[in-house]
């Protein structure tokens, strides 16, 4: 062949458009299917994370704030929960549909308000929304078939707090449920990520939802304490940190305010010797980065059968450095920013900790972003058990490997951890992830894939993880009371 | 030889090639693309009723793809049967673009070692430069590793200084473990390349076989040290298609491997739109496909 001249390729900066996203300025209090001010008037900034740039004014609501919130949501309670079935229904499809039909706005403002890469905006938060309002609104007529053929009866107020990982995603898996049993909700979204709620308040009044059916009260953890500490409310429903968590529970403990948590995890994810091991690297990277790590059920505790540790970390590595870290809104990029300032410090105080406890640190070369928060994926080998990066939950792209001999150690080791709310298991041996999935104290397993979210099915954890299951028939249970 | 098959998973291996069939290539990055695909590009005519006078066309074709866009380069070789090699090498002689040959009884394979054998010294007298042969799926399928082995074994030593490729034609393998397996067969045997399918098969080069196959090219280099190409044949028809195969293969191999020292796209009917969509990015009109002569 004669010389030919090299053609070098690479992608072009992708950036997904902004410019068909209508953001208002400022965004009031949703109460009583209206946007209102709060009564002390406070707003605070959102920002966005990858630049440091704030992109709305949003309203806090405080005690007062509350109480008009529990009134309204408690009036407007009985007419929905007297509502037919199917009309409860019809609503909760509209809903759907109207998340479908906005899908490319929420993305881009998922990506902008919180930090993630658009491609998992994109294609899984949105859609998954969208099929959890779908799914639920299936169930609003035939609740009692989700419960063995009881007759049930809504709660009344319930009161949703969620985290800022998945934000339009969670608020999704607390609305859909408690609406389709007929009660009204409170949604307390999380301090540095209002802003999807927010367009999910306006998607329930273009949905023409009844007004107090959904209030949405952005603010920070002191709406959230004082929200819990409401009399008027039958149920809280809170995702969020294993310590709030606590908390939480310690405010309800000799009160008859119904309870789920789903809190912390430092999830097991097991690769034996007979795995498919470039898919099982494959379900490593999902399970760790995916999210930037800020994920409750992430694999953030990779276990490897000692025979093939070398291979699995070698792949692991080469596969990570393929990571393109940066800009959210670029459509090619894998990895985005770190929520906020206060999480990346947790981050590298962690990391801290393992380079001092003797751990083998690797990090992915990248250019970084000046602006903005951020974290290179990085990599622990010669981890022990007893490291606190093997045992504390890090919420950011950051694996610890330990590695295992046999089966029975395995299941030991993953059992080892003071939370238990997912695990993966690696092997093509479809009896060996049976028998080892059986033996796991963690409420979510998967068998040969990871972070894999579906509404037909539930989620929730195991100890310190939190108790109570969302999705699927086990998610309306949470929300019903049974009459007979 | 007891065989041992590797573990591929098949859920796992498709979400994987699919995810990547998801990058974003726009602008520059789509014309170098496709400029690079161009040059990868296996340019082939396999018919019963390919006469010299398609050849010489397709040759001149494959010389210069689009007179009036200087900047595509010419592909890397012409391919066709074995009795139109000396017809193609006429053709292309001092145009750097090479001759490949099907031989050893393709599609099928289903001839006698001898045959296969004089199959491929009768393309290497006539001067072709690469050689595409099948292995035989008979043995494989009946476990007999050792036969598909010998024979690559044996093609490669009358292939002499000819470039050979493997085709595995994976459609009739039947599962990805064994589409692994015979990558690991053929390049153990000595294949300068592995190559798909034949492109006569129900399916062909489709995003998991790709990456099934780019995996043990990238494990067998890291084990032996020798360097392996790739070739996807089969299905790949449109410039997206294109695209996202060079998308696993810089994400599964590196950038160094984007070379058509190292990967080929063999095909028939994928140049024209490559050229129509290449145009495209410089008129912002998708044009019509008599804009460009069919061979």
């Amino acid at each position: 062949m004669s010389v030919r001249t090299r053609i070098v390729w690479d992608y072009a900066p992708a950036p997904e458009a902004t410019d068909h996203v209508r953001l208002k300025d400022r965004y009031g209090l949703f109460v009583g299917g209206e946007f209102r001010d709060p009564t002390d008037g406070r707003y605070e900034p959102t920002i966005n994370p990858a630049t440091e740039e704030p992109i709305a004014e949003i309203a806090w609501a405080g005690p007062g704030d509350i109480e008009a919130a529990v009134q309204s949501a408690g009036e407007a309670q009985p007419k929905w929960a007297a509502l037919k079935p199917l009309e409860r229904a019809k609503y909760l499809f509209r809903i759907a549909r109207l998340i479908q039909e906005r899908s490319r706005e929420l993305a881009v403002v998922e990506t902008m308000d919180g930090g993630k890469p658009l491609l998992e905006s994109r294609d899984v938060d949105v859609p998954l929304a969208a099929a959890h309002f779908f799914h639920y609104a299936g169930w609003a007529d035939k609740l009692r078939y989700g419960v063995n053929a009881r007759e049930v009866t809504p709660l009344g107020v319930v009161g949703q707090i969620v985290p800022w990982n998945f934000p339009l995603l969670m608020a999704a898996w607390k609305l859909a449920p408690a609406l389709a049993c007929g009660n009204t909700a409170i949604l307390k979204p999380a301090e540095t990520t209002p802003l999807t709620a927010l367009l999910l308040a306006e998607i329930c009044q273009e949905a023409e939802l009844p007004p107090g059916v959904v209030t949405i009260l952005p603010g920070n953890g002191d709406t959230g304490a004082a929200l819990v500490r409401s009399k008027k409310i039958q149920k809280i429903a809170f995702t969020g940190s294993t310590a709030v968590g606590r908390d939480i529970q310690a405010a309800l403990a000799g009160g008859d305010t119904k309870l789920t948590l789903e809190l912390g995890g430092k999830s097991a994810n097991i690769v034996f010797e007979d795995a498919a091991l470039d898919q099982a690297v494959e379900g490593i990277v999902n399970g760790i980065f995916f999210n930037q790590g800020h994920v409750c059920c992430a694999g953030s505790r990779l276990l490897i059968q000692e025979s093939v540790r070398d291979e699995v970390i070698a792949k692991l590595w080469q596969r990570m450095r393929l990571l393109r870290v940066g800009d959210p809104l670029d459509k090619n990029t894998d990895v985005g920013a770190i929520n906020s300032a206060e999480q990346l410090e947790r981050i590298e105080v962690l990391v801290a900790a393992g380079e001092e406890e003797g751990a083998t640190r690797q990090t992915i070369e990248c250019e970084l972003p000046e602006r903005g928060y951020w974290f290179a994926p990085t990599l622990f080998t010669d981890v022990s058990p007893a490291h606190r990066i093997a045992v504390e939950e890090i919420f950011g792209p950051v694996v610890s490997v330990l590695t295992f001999r046999t089966q029975a150690e395995a299941i030991e080791k993953a059992n080892n951890s003071r939370y238990g709310l997912a695990a993966g298991i690696w092997t093509d041996k479809g009896s060996k992830a049976f028998e080892v999935a059986s033996a796991l104290q963690a409420g979510v397993v998967w068998q040969n894939t990871y972070n894999h979210f579906d509404p037909t099915a539930a989620f929730g954890g195991y100890k310190e993880s939190g108790f109570g299951r969302e999705g699927g028939p086990a998610g309306l249970r949470p929300y019903l009371r049974i009459v007979r | 030889m007891i065989r041992r098959l590797p573990h591929v998973d098949r859920v796992g291996i498709e979400e994987r090639a699919a995810q990547l069939g998801k990058r974003s290539i726009k602008t520059t990055a789509k014309q170098q693309g496709i400029r690079l695909a161009v040059s990868m590009l296996d340019l082939t005519t396999l018919e019963g009723a390919d006469t010299p006078g398609k050849v010489r066309h397709l040759c001149a074709k494959g010389v210069c793809p689009a007179p009036t866009m200087p900047e595509i380069p010419s592909v890397a070789a012409i391919c066709v049967y074995p009795q139109l090699v000396a017809t193609a090498k006429e053709a292309l002689h001092g145009t750097g673009v090479n001759v490949a040959s099907v031989a050893t009884g393709f599609p099928a394979g289903q001839v006698s070692l001898e045959a296969k054998l004089r199959d491929t010294e009768d393309a290497v007298a006539a001067g072709a430069d690469e050689i595409d042969m099948v292995i035989s799926r008979e043995a494989f399928l009946a476990g007999d590793d050792t036969r598909v082995m010998q024979e690559i074994v044996a093609i490669k030593e009358r292939c002499g200084d000819a470039h050979l490729k493997v085709i595995l034609e994976t459609a009739e393998l039947g599962s990805y473990d064994h589409v692994r397996h015979a990558s690991m067969i053929a390049m153990e045997a000595g294949a300068d390349f592995i190559k798909t399918s034949t492109g006569k098969a129900s399916a062909g080069a489709t995003p998991g076989v790709c990456l099934v196959m780019l995996e043990a090219i990238r494990d067998y280099g890291e084990r032996s040290g020798r360097i392996v190409g790739f070739k996807a044949a089969g299905g790949v028809s449109t410039s997206k298609a294109a695209l996202h195969r060079l998308v696993l293969v810089k994400e599964t191999l590196g950038d160094e491997w984007l070379t058509p020292e190292r990967i080929r796209i063999g095909a028939s009917s994928v140049l024209n739109d490559l050229l129509m969509q290449y145009a495209k990015t410089e008129t912002g009109r998708y044009g019509r496909s008599e804009d460009f002569s069919k061979e």
